[in-house]
């Protein structure tokens, strides 16, 4: 099966794709320290969402999927805004960018 | 109609007074007019009483009842307690006891209690005490019975630990309390069972629902109901095993020793008892244990009277031995001999409590014998009273209690539920009366002044007290001729009737065949003379070895002590029965108490609810460990929550 | 209109007092004078009730949350009758017992009674189960802060413990009423959480499986009431309570709250769930029996008044199960005699215990001891409040636990004969105590006090009359106050397995 998916690339291929840079994501935003790279995996994982999203529209022949994809690419952008924002208030004033850090937000 | 009224004055009049002086009198009067006002309404009481009587001795024809229905007491579902109360031949002669002997004691209370600074109070309890004992005598039913039964008992209380600063006077009459309460606990199951099994507590209808034959069977709900009520009336008669707190009792003021402790309350037992006679007589196993019971307080009571120091602890002792005359009378189906015994022992016995009293009055409350002595020429009055006290209560005759006592013994002899056993028994615990109560007599009027003469100022008693001491001493005298048995009536030259026997006709039920002694009416006087020759013998003959051993040569009581030792000790200790259940039920109930309250409460239940607690807690703080405020454990809880979900819905 | 009235009066009357000054006297006497309003409210009820027949009466019927058959419905009937009347008369006592002994913010004391007057009556008087849960737990709120706020020294303890206890019991009680409203659908067709429509369910039951219906939801609700009567293994927070809360609300929690308890079996568990009452009775009269003997012997080796008076809840209210639970005419009417005697009883003494809190300042029985000679009259009336807790005849007390006992007796002797123990012990640890505090030389911590040993004050006597009046009128006279219950019981006994209830149009 894999033999044959390989000769010709479809739907398989992009959603294979799409998972792979999906957990790579994933593990980024559980295991690395620091926030930005948190936030940098997180819109990785958007990005393979958007993936698989566009491959389906595409496989299916309808548009849905792809207008979601704009939907999240504004929300990606917005959230990256917001986020690093908040890194760099943070740290403007605690000159830290390590994830554990935040722990202490928790009050 | 007018009947009810009279009733209603009866019973109500000494309720009026206790109200007045209770509330109008107290800290504002002084003894006598306090005294003369409680004395007045018992003198009403008294009179209504009287009236009520002698209206009962005009019925001829038919029931001889004169009753007074006032309203419905309790009404649920079947049953139907009216407060109906009744004058019939037996509760006349209840009543006019109470209410006479009653009358007497307030009377004599006025001189004894003048100068005490609760005076009021204290004529406003005897009024409250007359009231309730009226309501027990006079009531309908068990239930209204009972209204007075505990009625009387809150009376005794109150006045028992009249003189509250003494805690151990206040601790007798909480002692008196809960022992009666006991009695009453199994008498309210009594009525129960009674009530069940007849579908009613009014007497008159018991009475014509009650089978014919004896039931004889223990687990039959008569032989339960009557044991029950029996005791019921153990308590409040002071028998085996309830009657350790009548000794104890001696600590209220000695007027209330007179009327409560010695004349009327503790004889309820004896009375409700009487008064059910149909049902009893049909409860023959009841009556066995009741006859086995009375003839063993007769002389446990009388062995612990022999060693008393105490005037008053003889004296009490002593009415505990006499109840048990009374109920051992009961249980061989001679109710109306206890009644007559009942009535003669009110009178002697409240003429020696009395007589007591005014001995301790003119001995500025010394109550113990071996500081007496001599008493005779100084209290002369009192001296005499009491000597026809001493001579009733030992059964000499023709004194009251020589007749009531002989009927009795004769009773217990010769009666289908009789045995020679309790008459031998009965015979003993005379003997035992007639030694106390002589040494009584000699340690506290004859012989030697043994009192500080210098402190002892011995004097007679105002007229207040001797009045009602002269009444009683009479009463002593002829209340026995109204039972003169007939084999003494026969070579008596007027033949006098046995008016008693006579009045009760009717009233009583006897138990099946009390005809067994029936062999030949000769054989039979001339056995009733002998015995009755036996006893009055041995309790003469006991009664000089009392004076010898305490006049004539006071060196072998002594002796006597030293030798018996042991059996003294025990004696004198009175066989350390309030000893025993003091360390075998009280202080093993209280220390399960704290165990329990210490244990079950504190460890257990509230340990419980603690753990609960703890618990949702543990719970709560292993939530917050969760909430590391790590980002990335967070991420983690999604990614593990969207795992288990996908593995729920898709099932690996 | 007068029930709601009766119900909705108090709760103006907390706002109202809101606009007076904390401080003056004027708030005092403006809460006596509300509480007195509806004490007339309650004479009026006493005016328009019908005692001759069984039916509900004066019931009002709003709907409320119509989708799921929730309504404010009330309605009055001979079982509800006299608690409504003994907790009106007791708040104005209540507050005139307040009177010197609260300082700390008042306007806010006054207006939690107010508010718990209203929870109290309405829970006396809802037929919907969830008005009824409504003012269950409402009742809660102000007694929390009357306790927490105004209480002893170890008050959030003991309002914690309160608090907890009585909403474990809800909780459950709450499950099986919406239990039972989806079950109304179920069998009838149509939502309802009327108790009217509920007692017309049948509700499946099979004897001896715990996890049927009927079983089941006759423990939910019998847990929570018996938490609030307090019944024996869930009793303990009632003697922190009590020592802990001030004068009147020990007063308002015996006289009036515990009665919600034993009120909840009556009109709630034991016609609802006829079968399992019946095949569980003996259960809950053993509880009932130990109870009695139980709360006695605590009682006996109490070194605190209120704690032994706290104890002797415990053992009379064993004594109201037992008569619930006998399931015969004279044991419930005994219960109900009970309940407004212990409310009566128990609610005197602990004012008792108050006024001589408020000279002494101690509690301990040790630390008292010839108290007569100083206050006479005060002794007088203690004794009397004894007398009837110890049931002497003539007093009320004697009624109720006669009727008790021997309704008990005819349903099964060997309780009875159990119970009969309570007797005397009743009479031994409130005797033990009378003479402890009232008997004997003069204890020592009196002798500093004795300047304050000053006997009852006009205030005091007229709090302490009613109750005196009380004790006998009802132990002479019972049937003037049965009579207005008697079809009532007759009815609910009568019916006992298929019980329903009228309106009276």
């Amino acid at each position: 099966m894999l033999a044959e998916s390989i000769s010709e690339i479809g739907l398989g291929h992009f959603l294979v794709l799409s998972m792979i840079l999906f957990i790579t994501g994933m593990l980024g935003v559980l295991l690395r320290k620091n926030i930005l790279t948190v936030l940098m995996s997180i819109e990785l994982m958007l990005n393979a969402i958007n993936l698989s999203f566009v491959a389906y529209a595409r496989s299916l022949n309808q548009l849905d999927g792809q207008i979601i994809v704009f939907f999240i690419m504004t929300i990606a952008a917005a959230e990256a805004g917001v986020g690093l924002a908040l890194v760099v208030a943070v740290f403007k004033r605690f000159k830290e960018v390590n994830i554990r850090f935040f722990e202490h937000l928790k009050g | 109609m007018t009947n009810e009224y009279f009733i209603a004055i009866m019973l109500l009049s000494p309720l009026v007074g206790f109200l007045i002086n209770g509330i109008f009198g107290r800290g504002r009067w002084g003894g006598y007019t306090s005294g003369a006002i409680a004395t007045f309404f018992a003198l009403t009481s008294f009179a209504s009483a009287a009236y009520l009587v002698f209206g009962l001795t005009e019925l001829a024809d038919g029931p001889r009842i004169i009753s007074a229905t006032f309203f419905d007491w309790i009404t649920v579902d079947e049953l139907k307690i009216p407060a109906r109360f009744v004058v019939d031949p037996i509760s006349a002669i209840m009543v006019l006891v109470v209410t006479g002997v009653g009358t007497l004691i307030h009377l004599f209370s006025i001189g004894y209690m003048h100068e005490d600074r609760g005076v009021t109070k204290y004529f406003s309890y005897l009024n409250f005490f007359l009231f309730n004992m009226l309501v027990l005598v006079t009531g309908d039913s068990l239930p209204i019975m009972f209204v007075g039964w505990e009625g009387v008992g809150l009376a005794s209380y109150l006045l028992i630990g009249f003189w509250f600063n003494d805690e151990e006077k206040a601790t007798a009459g909480m002692k008196a309390f809960i022992t009666n309460r006991i009695g009453d606990a199994a008498f309210i199951i009594g009525m129960f069972i009674l009530f069940f099994h007849f579908g009613t507590l009014e007497f008159e209808k018991i009475n014509s629902l009650v089978p014919v034959g004896p039931t004889l069977s223990w687990l039959s709900p008569l032989t339960l109901g009557t044991l029950l009520l029996f005791i019921g009336a153990t308590g409040k008669s002071a028998q085996i095993p309830l009657y350790v707190w009548l000794p104890d009792a001696m600590a209220g003021p000695t007027p209330v020793s007179a009327l409560i402790h010695a004349a009327t309350m503790v004889t309820a037992g004896v009375y409700m008892i009487v008064r059910l006679s149909f049902l009893f007589a049909a409860a023959p196993y009841t009556l066995m244990v009741i006859a086995i019971i009375g003839a063993l307080t007769v002389v446990l009571a009388a062995t612990i009277g022999l060693a008393q120091w105490d005037i008053k602890k003889v004296l009490a002792y002593s009415t505990v031995s006499q109840l048990g005359y009374m109920f051992l009378a009961c249980g061989v189906g001679a109710f109306g001999a206890a009644l007559f015994h009942l009535m003669t022992h009110a009178f002697f016995k409240a003429l020696m409590f009395l007589g007591s009293g005014s001995v301790i009055h003119g001995m500025h409350h010394e109550q113990d014998m071996r500081r007496m002595g001599g008493l005779k020429k100084y209290l002369p009055i009192t001296y005499f009273t009491f000597l026809a006290g001493w001579l009733a209560i030992i059964g000499m005759p023709p004194f009251a209690g020589f007749f009531s006592k002989d009927e009795i013994l004769w009773q217990s002899f010769s009666s289908s539920n009789g045995h020679w056993i309790f008459w031998a028994i009965g015979v003993l615990g005379a003997t035992l009366t007639s030694f106390y109560m002589t040494r009584l007599m000699a340690l506290t009027f004859w012989g030697q002044e043994r009192f500080d003469k210098k402190h002892h100022h011995p004097h007679e008693s105002p007229y207040s007290m001797l009045i009602p001491l002269i009444a009683l001493a009479v009463l002593s005298i002829v209340g026995g001729w109204l039972g003169i048995p007939h084999v003494i009536s026969e070579v008596l030259p007027a033949h006098p009737a046995n008016v008693l026997e006579h009045w009760l006709e009717g009233s009583l039920v006897h138990p099946i065949a009390a005809t067994a002694v029936d062999g030949g009416h000769a054989d039979h006087a001339a056995l009733e003379w002998g015995l009755m020759g036996l006893s009055v013998g041995l309790a003469l003959l006991s009664a000089v070895t009392a004076y010898v051993f305490y006049i004539v040569k006071p060196e072998i009581p002594k002796l006597l002590v030293q030798k018996l030792g042991q059996a003294y000790e025990l004696v004198f200790n009175k066989y350390y029965v309030d000893e025993i259940y003091q360390r075998y039920i009280l202080n093993p109930l209280v220390k399960a108490s704290e165990d329990l309250w210490l244990y079950v409460d504190v460890r257990i239940i509230d340990k419980l609810t603690y753990v609960l607690t703890d618990m949702s807690i543990g719970t709560g703080k292993m939530s917050k460990a969760m909430q590391t405020g790590n980002i990335q454990t967070y991420a983690l809880y999604i990614v593990m929550g969207v795992a288990i979900i996908l593995t729920i819905f898709f099932g690996v | 209109m007068l029930l709601s009235q009766i119900i909705l009066f108090p709760l103006l009357a907390a706002i109202i007092l809101l606009i007076f000054n904390s401080k003056s006297d004027l708030l005092k006497q403006a809460a006596l004078g509300l509480s007195l309003a509806e004490l007339l409210l309650g004479a009026k009820l006493f005016m328009a009730f019908d005692p001759s027949t069984a039916s509900l009466q004066l019931t009002e019927n709003y709907s409320w949350i119509s989708q799921f058959g929730i309504s404010y419905s009330i309605g009055v009937d001979g079982l509800s009758f006299w608690l409504v009347l003994l907790t009106v008369f007791i708040f104005p006592i209540a507050i005139l017992g307040s009177w010197n002994s609260i300082n700390k913010s008042q306007k806010g004391y006054y207006a939690s009674l107010f508010v718990l007057q209203t929870a109290m009556i309405g829970t006396f008087l809802s037929i919907d189960a969830i008005l009824f849960y409504l003012f269950w737990e409402l009742s809660l709120v102000p007694m929390y802060f009357i306790i927490g706020i105004w209480g002893g020294a170890r008050r959030i303890y003991a309002t914690v413990k309160f608090f907890i206890y009585t909403m474990a019991g809800s909780i459950l009680m709450l499950l099986a009423m919406i239990y039972l409203i989806l079950m109304h659908k179920e069998l009838m067709g149509s939502y309802s959480a009327n108790l009217l429509d509920w007692y017309k369910m049948q509700i499946p039951f099979v004897g001896g499986v715990l996890l049927t219906p009927q079983t089941l939801m006759f423990f939910a609700f019998s847990i929570a009431f018996a938490i609030k009567t307090p019944a024996f293994p869930v009793h303990t927070w009632l003697p922190d309570a009590h020592v802990e809360a001030p004068t009147a609300g020990s007063v308002l929690l015996a006289a009036v709250m515990l009665k919600m308890g034993t009120y909840g079996f009556v009109r709630w568990v034991i016609p609802l769930f006829p079968q399992a009452a019946q095949y569980w009775a003996w259960l809950f009269m053993v509880i009932g029996v130990i109870g009695i003997i139980y709360g006695a012997l605590m009682a006996l080796v109490q070194t605190d008044i209120k704690k032994l008076v706290a104890y002797s809840s415990v053992s009379h209210m064993g004594y109201v199960l037992m008569g619930l639970f006998a399931l015969n005419q004279m044991g419930v009417t005994g219960a109900l005699y009970q309940m407004l005697n212990h409310g009566i009883s128990t609610g005197a003494l602990f004012f008792l215990v108050g006024m001589i809190y408020e000279r002494t300042h101690t509690r301990q029985i040790a630390h008292y001891g010839g108290l007569a000679p100083f206050m006479p009259w005060y002794t007088i009336a203690f004794l009397i409040i004894t007398l009837s807790s110890i049931a002497v005849p003539m007093t009320n007390g004697f009624i109720g636990e006669f009727l008790i006992l021997m309704g008990s007796y005819k349903s099964n002797p060997v309780w009875a004969y159990f119970a009969v123990i309570g007797v005397v012990l009743g009479a031994a640890y409130m005797l033990w105590m009378v003479k402890k505090v009232f008997y004997g030389p003069t204890g020592k911590e009196l002798s500093g006090h004795k300047d304050h040993l000053v006997d009852l004050s006009a205030r005091e006597w007229i709090i302490l009359s009613p109750f005196i009046v009380l004790v006998f009128w009802m132990g002479l006279r019972p049937n003037d106050f049965l009579n207005y219950s008697r079809h009532s019981l007759e009815h609910w006994v009568k019916n006992q397995s298929s019980y329903t209830l009228d309106v009276k149009k």
